[in-house]
Formats: structure tokens, C-alpha cells, sequence
């Protein structure tokens, strides 16, 4: 009997390492280890001779050039900004696909809303490209139909760049928001109507306070991958779109200054967590749920 | 309102125009460049000039069909086998990391979790940089020491691989967790009551509830992997994946033979999508 007992414990002890070993490897060497060798990068030099020393300059530079932290302020109003975007566009389609179309309807119209998605972001950019061009099709089919004559410039500036940005981050509001209004009991919102509250006053004070869980995870996920987006801001957003990851971008990959780059990916970093951190905390959720 | 409750005809409209908007303005890029692949034009815009299929078939000097291109057909390959390292490494990882999360306690489990969601919320450039780094200091130091260069650590096809696994470990791991919550906890002890030890409970009664969603997280894994360019950017050795190709053809050498790579894409993917969402409904 007791040394049943002992065999079980060692199975388990053996299961549990099967499964905790991999687990850690994963996030010790590619999430921690990283993250930390990039803080570290950050904070090193090269000198005269070549050595690499510690100091502070690549982070005294980001102070000193004007056009760095102007970057960095754009992309981060620029990002709250198209995430606020994307909670008005996306809500009433979310509200719609769960609480007015039929069920059918619904799963048709989540499909179209996914192959996007699944096409990747390279490709939906390109065909924002295509048609938002001086030669594109909009301009074409506006120009055939005599409503201007010349083509309108849309391609290569803010404009196009919010465009892709939404285009591309917008179903992340979408499905959050859905999964917590299919679990919304529309008896709430029939007694609400029968006892005479307008539909403004519906939305207000039982749709939004209801659904509040799935926008913060939305807002969160849709803020993230706008802040960190490179093609929409490279390819739409032209030279001027003054993009922060295009700044590590050049660093990284033109300019070959790394640690330059490592300091502002660390900025960039710290400007993502800590904007996220305030949305959790302010909305009183754990990171946990917006996984789920 | 809702489905249950009457509401104006004018409302009604409004609101079906504006989720028609939302559905064209969804649609409109992919059918652009799906077309234009067809357009008998040596530039990718309008006007019309007929159908033609030599973005696809045609091997000129003029025009270079996507067939008859061997660098996009290698890149399509190269892109199809990383897929496929990167969506069998994250399955297992992701799938373990899940049956550890859901199933087991253990000390500092709440900052191993945290730990294991961070790519969810880290952009992807800054894991590209930070592997980059790292890889770069691991192999400078491996050379230094031992006088080998080792290929793992040099921006490489391999490193592309683990830079794309760092987070599809962590999408697997949550649609296998979704999957996980809603089992039925009693069969995997009845299976130990019947004297199976715990890994073959795992394997004999848990794995085989979990298998749609092993499956479903190995084709986001691969589809992830297949359109990731953030990370991959970075991390790139002397094969381009597709996206990498792509991009770099937009922006010094724009013919229509992208569109017809885009328009493969988009239909390869609306096939899937169409063939999941029938299977899906025959299963309810």
C-alpha cells in the first residue's frame, strides 16, 4: 500500500516536470532572457576604442533630438486615438452580429469579418495601396464618374495610415466585445424598454457598463498592435508618418545602431505596458482575462 | 432594438446601411487586388484592359508570371515549412504549458502565466529585437570562445522559427486553456481510480477531449507564422519568407504579379475559412 502511494507521487512529480521543463525553457529563454538582454543593450556604448562601455546616451539622445520623442508622442496619441476609433466603428457591429441578425446571418458575416484577418496584415495593406493611390481605384472610378478631375491625394498620409491602422486592428474589438454581449440577458434590455428608457439611456446604463470587460480586453489588444505596427505607418503612411517603430526599424536595419534601437524599443516598451497597465487599472481588470 | 423588440423603420435602415458601409469597406482592398491580378495591364491600377492570365502563367522577359518566378515560388516554400516548424513547436509547447496552467498548482504559477500571456501584450517588433539581441550575443560569445559559428544565431531560417514560436506558444496555449476549462475533471479521475497513471490519463482521456482544439490552434499557428512580418523582419537570414519577399517588391518593384500572389492568398484562405465554417455547422 505505501508503496503504491510513493509510485503514484512519483508519477505525478514526473508529469508535473513533463510539463513545467518545456514551459520554462519557452519562457526563460525566449520571453525573459531577451527582454532582459535588451534592457541591458540599452544602456551600452560603444567607445572610442571600440569597447562597449554603460552610459546613458542612447537614452540622452532620445531627449535631445526633437524629432525622436515627437515621434514617440505622435504614435502614442496616434494609437489611443485609433483605438477610440475602433470601439465606435466596431461596437455597433459587434452588437449587431450578436443581438439583431439571425444566428445564420451572424456566422456568414463573422466569416467575411475573418478572412482579413486570416490574410495577414502585408496583404490588406497592399490592397489599401492599390486603392488608395493617385492612380488607384478610388480615384479612378471618381474621376470616370466626373466627380473631380484631379485624382485626390490620400495615399502616403495620416489619412491612409489611420485607414490601414483601423483596417487592420478594428476585428480585435470586434470579437471581445461579442463574447461578453452573448452572455448579456436580452430580458435586461425588454424590461428596461417596457419601464419607458429611451435607447440612448439602454446603451448608456446597461450595454456599455455590461459589455465594459470585453472592450478593455479589445482596447488593450487593438492599442498594442497599432502602437507596434510597422507596414500600415511604411507603406500608407509614406515618409511622413513619423512612426516610433520605424525609428527602431532604422536603427536596427540601416543605420546598424543597435543599442541605439535596443534603448528605444525599451521606451517603445515601457510606453506600451504602462499605457495597458492604466487601462487595467482603471477599469479594474487582471491582464489574465484579456487572454480569455 | 434587439432581435425580441420592435423598433422604427428609419433606425432599422440606418443601421443596415451602416453595417453594410463596415462589410464594403472590409471587403473592398482584397476584391481590389483580386481582380486587378486579371487586368491585361503592366501597371496595378485601372483602367480595365481585359482579362488575361499572364500574372500567373506567362514566363517573358515583359511579364514574369508568379509560376514562372522562382524566387516567389522558394519564398512560398520557405514561408509553408517555417509554418509548419513554428505551428508544431507552439501545439506542444503551447498545449503543455496549457495542462500545466490549468491543471496543476505550483509556487510562482502566477508570474510563470503572466509570463507565458506577455506576447500578447509585448509588440511584435520589440520580441524580434530582443531575440536578435540575445541570439547575437549568445553566437559572438559561442565564437569567441569555441571558435564555432553556430547558424542558430545568426539571423537564420532557424532563428525565424523560435522568434515566431515565442508567441504561438502563447495563442495555442489559450485555445487549448478555452477547451480545457470546459472538461469534465471527473473522467480524468476515474481514469486514475482505474489505476492509470497520471500521464496516461493525460494521454488516453484528456489529450483525446483536447484534439479539435489542438488541431484549430496548429492551423492559427501556422496561418500566424505564415503572415507574421513584425518579428520576422528582424530575425531574416538569406531566405526571405513570403511576406518578406512581398514586401520588399512593393516597395522598389510593384508589378501585377503581386496581386496575384495576394489574390492566391485571399483565396486559399476563403476556401479554409468556407470549408471550417461548414464543418462547424455539420458538427452542431
Amino acid at each position: 500500500m505505501n508503496n503504491k502511494k510513493q509510485n503514484k507521487k512519483i508519477n505525478f512529480n514526473f508529469t508535473f516536470y513533463l510539463l513545467i521543463v518545456p514551459v520554462l525553457i519557452w519562457l526563460i529563454f525566449m520571453i525573459v532572457i531577451p527582454h532582459a538582454e535588451l534592457l541591458i543593450s540599452s544602456f551600452l556604448v560603444e567607445d572610442d576604442s571600440g569597447e562597449l562601455v554603460f552610459s546613458f546616451a542612447n537614452y540622452i539622445e532620445f531627449f535631445n533630438q526633437k524629432i525622436y520623442w515627437l515621434t514617440f508622442v505622435k504614435t502614442a496619441a496616434y494609437s489611443i486615438g485609433v483605438t477610440l476609433l475602433a470601439f465606435i466603428i466596431a461596437f455597433p457591429i459587434a452588437f449587431y452580429l450578436t443581438k439583431v441578425t439571425s444566428k445564420r446571418n451572424a456566422s456568414f458575416l463573422m466569416l467575411l469579418l475573418l478572412i482579413p484577418l486570416w490574410v495577414g496584415e502585408l496583404v490588406t495593406v497592399y490592397g489599401w495601396m492599390v486603392l488608395l493611390g493617385d492612380h488607384g481605384v478610388i480615384n479612378h472610378f471618381l474621376m470616370s464618374a466626373g466627380i473631380i478631375n484631379e485624382p485626390i491625394n490620400m495615399l502616403y498620409t495620416n489619412f491612409s495610415m489611420v485607414v490601414g491602422l483601423l483596417y487592420m486592428s478594428m476585428l480585435f474589438m470586434v470579437i471581445p466585445v461579442m463574447s461578453t454581449l452573448q452572455s448579456l440577458d436580452d430580458s435586461l434590455i425588454e424590461a428596461a424598454c417596457d419601464l419607458g428608457a429611451s435607447k440612448w439611456d439602454i446603451f448608456i446604463k446597461i450595454i456599455i457598463p455590461y459589455s465594459m470587460p470585453g472592450i478593455t480586453s479589445g482596447a488593450i489588444i487593438v492599442f498594442m498592435l497599432v502602437i507596434g505596427d510597422y507596414l500600415a505607418p511604411n507603406l500608407l503612411g509614406g515618409k511622413n508618418s513619423l512612426w516610433f517603430t520605424e525609428q527602431i526599424y532604422n536603427n536596427f536595419l540601416q543605420t546598424f545602431n543597435w543599442n541605439e534601437g535596443a534603448a528605444f524599443g525599451f521606451l517603445l516598451l515601457m510606453l506600451s505596458s504602462a499605457i495597458i497597465w492604466l487601462a487595467l487599472k482603471l477599469s479594474g481588470q487582471k491582464l489574465e482575462k484579456v487572454g480569455s | 432594438m434587439i432581435r425580441s423588440l420592435p423598433s422604427s423603420p428609419v433606425y432599422r435602415i440606418a443601421y443596415g446601411a451602416y453595417v453594410f458601409l463596415f462589410f464594403t469597406f472590409l471587403v473592398m482592398p482584397l476584391l481590389a487586388i483580386s481582380v486587378l491580378a486579371f487586368n491585361d495591364s503592366d501597371f496595378i491600377s485601372l483602367p480595365w484592359n481585359g482579362l488575361t492570365f499572364d500574372w500567373f502563367f506567362s514566363d517573358t522577359d515583359e511579364r514574369q508570371g508568379l509560376f514562372a518566378d522562382e524566387d516567389l515560388i522558394t519564398s512560398i516554400y520557405i514561408s509553408m515549412s517555417t509554418g509548419f516548424f513554428v505551428a508544431a513547436l507552439s501545439t506542444l509547447v503551447g498545449t503543455l504549458a496549457a495542462l500545466l496552467f490549468e491543471e496543476e498548482q505550483f509556487r510562482l504559477k502566477g508570474l510563470l502565466y503572466f509570463l507565458a500571456l506577455a506576447p500578447l501584450v509585448i509588440p511584435g517588433v520589440i520580441l524580434g529585437i530582443s531575440i536578435l539581441l540575445t541570439a547575437t550575443a549568445a553566437g559572438n560569445y559561442i565564437e569567441n570562445s569555441f571558435g564555432v559559428d553556430v547558424e542558430l544565431f545568426r539571423p537564420s531560417y532557424w532563428l525565424v522559427i523560435l522568434g515566431q514560436f515565442s508567441f504561438g506558444a502563447t495563442y495555442v496555449m489559450l485555445l487549448v486553456s478555452a477547451r480545457l476549462k470546459k472538461f469534465d475533471r471527473t473522467l480524468e479521475e476515474a481514469a486514475l481510480s482505474l489505476k492509470a497513471t497520471r500521464l496516461e490519463a493525460i494521454w488516453y482521456v484528456t489529450i483525446p477531449f483536447l484534439r479539435p482544439a489542438i488541431i484549430g490552434a496548429f492551423v492559427v499557428a501556422f496561418i500566424l507564422s505564415f503572415a507574421n512580418i513584425n518579428t520576422t523582419i528582424f530575425l531574416i537570414g538569406s531566405d526571405p519568407t513570403l511576406p518578406i519577399d512581398l514586401y520588399s517588391r512593393i516597395r522598389f518593384s510593384s508589378t501585377p504579379v503581386l496581386n496575384a500572389v495576394s489574390f492566391l492568398i485571399v483565396i486559399t484562405i476563403s476556401g479554409l475559412a468556407i470549408i471550417n465554417f461548414f464543418a462547424n455547422r455539420s458538427n452542431k
